[in-house]
């Protein structure tokens, strides 16, 4: 069997009989601490880098790598299209982080060298590091929807990343003329977030029902299936009788083409004008894992027990960008994932106690005011993938002081995550 | 609202010497034992009680609020029994009726008893516990406070808060570390055997929640322990 790290230094450890062998490797190999390079401030990355830093008590040397310096969650970015967030309230800066020791680098990744295990910065720079964790989030699909590229998105915004994305979407519905049409092209699984789009028909079709009531929703969806989907009917039907349209593939959802220019919607070969088109294409990794050679399709597959990447033992990939398992795409999950991959990644470079992974997600979604609903699953890793465990989901029906509480069930985890990943 | 209320309620009584219509009352204190069951999980009353994750309640009936010492109350209700609030039937019935439209921040994570005959019933029970202490019964009626039977071994692990430390990090995606109670309740500093008590009645469904079922479901016994007492040391 070959030695991997741990049992390497483990073995050192021994020889040398001081635990100061394990460090003293890494002062060998380039004068200093061990080094982490974290690609990505999101859920994923910003929660992994904390978790290092923090745990391993300045051991390791943590370097946070994310181009914006204002970071705004998708989760709950509906909330705010709806009405019932401030785009303020989703934004979050890296002080915390960088207060408690982790090293702020604002610039894009733009490349990694594995063999030299280095990460090049769109300023030039390089940073050196022993094991490099990847959370980039997501990229969309060149061609995935006909007629759209992100050169489009100003005029058919996706706002799938949350931000002036966000605020252009929202704008637009506002602006939207009497009665007139909003149209959603969703996208074709796996993609971030499942209850994504139709929690945001469910915010788009509040607000229309309060300023532009006449005005109509169309959904064209390539998925026969949708997540909580008996929940959003039920509620649509109650909140936005005769408002919105869903046309699956059955009748052609999936074979959809857009002319910004002329403000159109082709679905099926019938052209319809719109208002406001917003356009979530098919999705992949964030493009830097692709250039770092660690995809397989469009994801970049891992190994659950410790997020590592099955191209390279020493690059960890989790959240959106990773092929898992069955954990859904969503800031819950790339948080429980980042926190296993701290694990190990403290394991491996300090000889730190590991245990096996655990993870959880929930997904709670609003429908209306005070209508809330979650869905959610626990999962354990083997050595094929992270697999469910348990699950649960709320149930149609369910009376409005339970709907009221699981509202505000959300609100106090968006302050709880959000606290956990930022400090 | 419900706080101005009640003071405008307690103005009116002040003014004209009569209770105002709708006013509380005691009803059945035996019903109210029947009543005191969805309290007792947090809350102790009768001979030995201590505090729980609620403060024990013997004397609650003139006590100050906020007064009962070692506990940590919330800032909100702290500074309304410095600004002078005294439980008495009225504010008590106020107070479980909607506990956080009372005092916003409190810590007592509880929706509230809507039915006013139900309160009534409970104030009975209560207010056994509050003439005088030699009219406390003997027989503690919270002598059997646990949701869950559980057993003498279970209850006497002894966590380890560095594991619970490590298992926490579950928790802390929804539950705040400052012991936050808005949305989603504060853990933090909680008994340990009251924390393991609830942690078990999730396990075993007894607590309704999903969420928490889920994640209850799948700790063991030493697991639960360690949380216990890694939540229970947090200031």
């Amino acid at each position: 069997m070959k030695l991997n790290r741990r049992q390497f230094v483990g073995a050192s450890a021994g020889i040398a009989a001081s635990t100061l062998a394990a460090p003293s490797l890494y002062a060998a190999s380039h004068g200093g601490k061990p080094k982490v390079v974290v690609i990505g401030g999101g859920a994923g990355g910003a929660t992994t880098a904390r978790y290092i830093n923090k745990d391993s008590d300045g051991a390791i040397d943590v370097t946070l790598v994310e181009p914006t310096r204002t970071y705004y969650t998708c989760f709950f970015s509906n909330l705010y299209i709806g009405g019932f967030r401030t785009i303020e309230s989703l934004a979050h800066s890296y002080g915390g982080i960088a207060s408690e020791g982790v090293n702020v680098v604002h610039d894009y990744a733009v490349g990694v060298d594995r063999d030299a295990k280095t990460v090049t910065l769109a300023s030039g720079d390089t940073l050196m590091y022993d094991r490099l964790v990847m959370s980039p989030g997501i990229d969309f699909v060149d061609g995935a929807v006909p007629g759209w590229d992100v050169t489009a998105q100003n005029k058919m915004p996706h706002a799938y990343k949350a931000g002036s994305q966000s605020e252009l979407l929202k704008a637009q519905i506002e602006a939207m003329p009497e009665g007139g049409t909003f149209a959603m092209v969703a996208p074709p699984n796996p993609y971030r977030c499942p209850p994504g789009p139709y929690e945001r028909i469910s915010m788009v079709a509040h607000l229309l029902k309060e300023t532009n009531p006449t005005a109509k929703i169309l959904i064209a969806d390539p998925k026969e299936k949708f997540s909580k989907q008996g929940l959003f009917e039920e509620g649509w039907n109650t909140h936005y009788s005769g408002m919105i349209e869903r046309i699956g593939p059955d009748f052609g959802g999936n074979n959809v083409e857009v002319n910004p220019d002329e403000m159109t919607l082709t679905i099926d070969g019938t052209v319809e004008n719109v208002d406001v088109c917003n356009v979530i294409p098919a999705m992949k990794a964030g493009v830097i894992c692709e250039r770092a050679g660690l995809t397989d399709g469009n994801w970049a597959p891992v190994d659950g027990r410790t997020m590592v990447s099955r191209m390279d033992e020493n690059v960890h990939i989790l959240g959106d960008a990773c092929a898992q398992g069955d954990m859904p795409k969503s800031g819950f999950s790339a948080n429980s994932q980042a926190k296993v991959a701290a694990m190990a990644v403290r394991g491996a470079l300090t000889d730190s106690k590991v245990f096996p992974a655990k993870f959880s997600n929930t997904c709670w979604s609003l429908i209306a005011p005070d209508d809330g609903v979650k869905v959610g699953a626990a999962y354990e890793a083997n050595e094929e993938k992270i697999a469910s465990v348990d699950s649960f989901i709320s149930q149609t029906g369910e009376d409005a002081a339970l709907r009221k509480a699981t509202y505000e069930e959300s609100v106090g985890w968006y302050e709880g995550i959000t606290s956990d990943i930022f400090g | 609202m419900k706080t101005l209320r009640f003071f405008a309620a307690l103005m009116l009584c002040a003014s004209q010497g009569v209770a105002p219509a709708g006013a509380a009352e005691f009803v059945d204190p035996e019903d109210g034992a029947q009543v005191f069951k969805k309290c007792r999980a947090c809350h102790a009353v009768g001979a030995d009680a201590f505090n729980r994750t609620g403060p024990h309640l013997n004397e609650i009936f003139g006590r100050r609020a906020g007064s009962v010492e070692e506990f940590r109350y919330s800032d909100g209700l702290t500074r309304m029994g410095n600004d002078g609030l005294v439980w008495d039937i009225d504010s008590l019935d106020a107070y479980i009726e909607n506990p956080k439209a009372f005092a916003s921040d409190t810590r007592m994570n509880f929706p509230g008893i809507k039915d006013e005959g139900e309160r009534g019933d409970l104030l009975a029970f209560l207010r056994q516990y509050s003439d005088s202490p030699a009219n406390i019964p003997g027989a503690a009626p919270t002598a059997t406070p646990h949701e869950v039977a559980l057993s003498d071994d279970i209850l006497a692990i002894v966590g380890d808060p560095d594991y619970g430390e490590y298992l926490s990090s579950e928790c802390t995606t929804c539950h705040q570390l400052d012991g936050d109670n808005d949305g989603i309740p504060g853990i933090v500093g909680w008994p340990e055997e009251d924390f393991v008590v609830a942690m078990h009645a999730y396990k075993e469904k007894v607590r309704p929640h999903p969420v928490m079922q889920m994640m209850a479901g799948r700790l063991a016994n030493d697991e639960i322990a360690a949380l216990a007492a890694y939540f229970g040391g947090l200031e």
